[in-house]
């Protein structure tokens, strides 16, 4: 036997391994959000850059024409050495080329007054990398700004013509080739649209299959059997049912590639035995004396359990499913499968359109060399866990007030 | 057309509902009714729509069928069967608008109107049949409300029969995934040996557009890939096994509880981050700290890609499966075990050590494959931090491949869909299905048995 002061050592140490283990566990989920945090926030934030316009109210503004004009405009600004063909071009591409767009509405909205003054427009990635502090000056370029460009960012800068403002096109544009005018919307509806069709078919299948293994079913060799695959099915790894929606919604109902349709089937199989797991639980939780009650009054079955059963258990049975969809939300695999990755720059109008969802725009973004798109990705992730939070706090909201303890 | 016929229907079935119950409800004033006015409303209202809905259902289907064999006439002179259902697939696809693609062949374009044709007086004939059926039906329940009529059994009885459907539903999705996978992999077994397959030592799938071309026959040894899979899911376990056991015995056995609380639902929220954050904290982060380490210990052969990243973030992603199954493990085994060690002196970490692990050690072994199966079939975190070259290699700064990347990078883009190197993806994919299958119900029925034990 070893002596009190060993033993008790190796008590210490075991309780020791303990602690680091949960805090390694918790340090990981803090840097993880640490993380996708600070890279994230500046991206809810856009570099624009002042260009002076001096446009009489009596101008025909449809004879404008908003890139040539805008371009000699934003030119103006500077000293007049600015010359050489190259330099221009520099200086020019301190603009996004979405610029010339927000100024033809500004255009379209003023018909008949005047435009003079300074007016903010869209400045491209690199000066927004910049100017956010994400690439840094070194020497006489910073990141993809070369000498000449700079030398025109110090002009800007000195004279007060450049700064941060809140990011329009984060949520209201679809995805682009320019990182500045790239945006979640597209993604955001077309994952809305996918959730949706999810929750209306299994939804109902998965309650009504849940109601008739609790209540109807006799226990023998084929309702164990359906137990069993629900349980196999719940483990199944998500990849497979994407090849499962791709061989039978596109190769053999012939469904539109790259729809929320397809998605939105394809998440519902997947979801299904999630939600018929839950119910179950919450339809077992139904105390007994309840339903029988409702049978010795003369209720059928059928009226006990739509009239008695469901309504009691459909706190829990509504929190498994909310546990289920933010699991759909997530989920990116089985979206590859079925073509959900294209490049969609249209916000899609429609279930049947094509279009992406927040996670795959997460994972195309992620996949992009450009630094500028890697703070849209975070603020993309960020989107989603704020999605997921309300979920879940939803679901913990439901289980705490409408469950009822027996 | 479709939409015109299913709210005509509908109205009709509500109108019918609307109307039967009143009926009945006149007829209930001065007899004692088998079943509730509604019920008789409500029977008219399924007679009218469930009939009416499967005959739609199955319309649509068997004039798929019929149509799609009929178009095959207009491609007769060509012999290769995959090109003739190619063919009439962009046919459909046309006619349906899913794509502008118009088929350089003669047949085409005749197809196109015949197929045309056949869609418009079909979908007439469905409107009318359909409709008829409908109406005759709803005519025929109106006289049903009657006061020895049971409406509500028939009610009920096609409500146990839905219910029952819905149930055998999960059985049809598995079928569809076994099936669907078997044949496609079935057909891929027509052009690459099983056992080439199963045994082969070199994966590359990369075929070439034509016959002629340097390397046109990809080569499909899939041994690469599993050793990859298991490299990566191994180094997954190793870090989130000690982690996730040890995090388990301190809050079941050590932490308050207002800390176990606290850490409980913390740990879990890591289970609950989509998996596809994982992979861009895997790529921004994770990434470059490896490199930077092996810069720091000289290591200059780490790849950018190497095994060790995504194992380690798929590592944490897998920690709350094996801390929440091992800490129900842990807390089912029956106090007075622990409190018979402790009477007789032992140390707390002594009892957890001899006699709680011991005691609930199948369940741990349980959380441990349910973690593992995990770990096998995940996708994204390995798509975005591994690589897609399958190296034959266990040493984890090595860039390797899984089973999952291979699937993802074979189907996404535009590629034929009859190549082995499409259906070589499904053939992976079945492999993966049957070994995560194997484990869970493996792991379900330890963790299960187990549970009975102590009951």
């Amino acid at each position: 036997m070893n002596n009190i002061s060993s033993r008790n050592q190796s008590e210490k140490r075991f309780q020791f391994y303990g602690k680091v283990a949960v805090t390694l566990a918790i340090s990981f989920l803090v840097i993880l959000l640490y993380n996708i945090f600070s890279t994230g926030i500046s991206a809810f934030q856009q570099t624009y850059v002042a260009v002076k316009l001096d446009i009489p109210a009596s101008v025909d503004k449809k004879s404008i024409n908003p890139r040539s004009y805008l371009n000699k405009s934003f030119l103006e600004m500077f000293p007049p050495e600015v010359k050489s063909r190259n330099e221009r071009k520099a200086v020019l591409s301190l603009l996004s080329k979405g610029a010339k767009y927000e100024f033809q509405e500004l255009l379209e909205d003023n018909e008949s007054s005047s435009l003079q003054g300074y007016f903010w427009f869209l400045a491209s990635a690199d000066l927004d990398m910049y100017i956010k502090g994400t690439v840094k000056r070194q020497g006489d370029t910073a990141g993809r700004l070369d000498e000449v460009q700079m030398q025109y960012v110090d002009i800007l800068e000195s004279k007060n013509l450049v700064e941060l403002q809140s990011n329009k096109y984060l949520f209201s544009a679809a995805d682009s080739r320019e990182p500045e005018m790239a945006g979640i919307r597209g993604a955001i509806i077309g994952s809305l649209y996918a959730i949706l069709i999810a929750f209306l078919v299994s939804f109902p299948i998965a309650v009504l299959s849940a109601v008739y293994l609790e209540k109807l079913a006799s226990k023998n060799k084929f309702s164990d059997l359906i137990e069993t695959n629900i349980n196999n099915l719940a483990a199944v790894p998500s990849i497979v049912f994407g090849l499962l929606g791709l061989a039978i919604f596109l190769n053999f109902f012939n469904l539109p590639r790259s729809a929320p349709l397809v998605g939105g089937l394809t998440l519902a199989l997947m979801t299904l035995p999630t939600i018929v797991i839950a119910s179950r639980a919450a339809i077992k939780s139904v105390p007994p004396s309840i339903e029988e009650a409702a049978i010795g009054l003369g209720a059928s079955k059928v009226q006990t359990i739509f009239g008695f059963t469901l309504p009691l258990a459909m706190p829990g049975i509504l929190t498994g499913t909310i546990i289920g969809i933010a699991q759909a939300i997530g989920e990116t695999a089985p979206l590859l499968m079925i073509g959900m990755v294209a490049f969609v720059v249209d916000i899609p109008g429609g279930p049947m359109e094509p279009s992406t969802a927040l996670p795959v725009q997460i994972f195309l973004w992620a996949d992009s060399p450009e630094r500028a798109f890697t703070e849209r990705t975070s603020a993309a992730i960020m989107v989603l866990l704020v999605f997921l939070v309300l979920l879940n706090l939803t679901a913990i909201y439901l289980r705490k007030k409408l469950e009822k303890k027996w | 057309m479709i939409e015109i016929l299913l709210i005509t229907i509908l109205s009709l079935a509500l109108y019918g509902f609307a109307l039967n119950k009143k009926k009945a409800k006149v007829l209930s004033e001065i007899n004692i009714l088998h079943s509730q006015p509604h019920y008789h409303g409500l029977y008219t209202a399924f007679l009218t729509i469930v009939p009416a809905i499967i005959l739609l259902i199955s319309w649509s289907f068997i004039m798929n069928i019929i149509m799609g064999a009929n178009l095959k006439d207009y491609f007769s002179d060509i012999t290769d069967a995959g090109l003739v259902e190619f063919y009439t697939n962009g046919v459909i696809d046309y006619v349906e608008g899913t794509t502008d693609a118009i088929i350089d062949h003669v047949g085409f374009i005749p197809a196109v109107e015949y197929y045309q044709s056949l869609q418009k007086t079909s979908s007439i004939l469905q409107f009318i049949v359909t409709l008829t059926l409908a109406l005759i039906l709803f005519r025929y329940s109106m006289r049903f409300v009657e006061v020895q009529f049971k409406a509500r059994d028939h009610i009920e009885r096609v409500v146990v029969i839905i219910m029952r459907a819905s149930a055998v539903f999960a059985i049809f999705v598995t079928l569809g995934i076994v099936l669907s996978l078997l044949f496609e992999t079935l057909r891929f077994f027509d052009s690459v040996n099983v056992f080439d397959f199963l045994f082969g030592l070199h994966w590359s799938p990369q075929m070439a557009i034509r016959a002629d071309q340097v390397g046109s026959s990809g080569s499909f040894g899939a041994v690469p890939v599993f050793t990859g899979t298991l490299l990566i899911s191994f180094i997954a376990m190793a870090v989130a096994g000690p982690i996730g056991m040890y995090s388990a015995i301190y809050l079941s056995q050590y932490a308050s509880d207002r800390v176990r609380s606290y850490a409980k639902p913390i740990i879990e929220i890591l289970a609950g981050i989509p998996t596809v954050v994982y992979g861009f904290f895997a790529v921004i982060t994770v990434a470059p700290f490896f490199r930077d380490l092996g810069a720091f210990l000289t290591f200059t052969n780490m790849s950018s890609e190497s095994a060790l990243i995504a194992g380690s973030v798929l590592g944490i992603m897998i920690i709350p499966f094996v801390a929440s199954l091992t800490d129900d493990a842990l807390t089912a085994v029956p106090k007075s075990l622990k409190e018979g060690s402790l009477a007789m002196g032992a140390t707390l970490s002594e009892t957890t050590k001899k006699v709680i692990i011991p005691a609930s050690f199948h369940g741990i072994v349980g959380s441990f494959l349910l973690a593992f199966s995990r770990a096998i079939g995940e996708t994204m975190i390995v798509v975005m931090a591994a690589g897609f070259a399958a190296n034959l290699t266990f040493n984890p700064f090595d860039s390797v491949s899984t089973v999952t990347v291979q699937i993802v990078g074979l189907l996404t883009g535009d590629q034929e869909f009859d190549s082995p190197k499409t259906l070589s993806a499904f053939a992976l994919a079945f492999v993966l299905f049957f070994i995560t299958l194997i484990l869970n119900v493996i792991s379900l029925s330890i963790v299960k048995r187990y549970r009975e034990q102590y009951e």
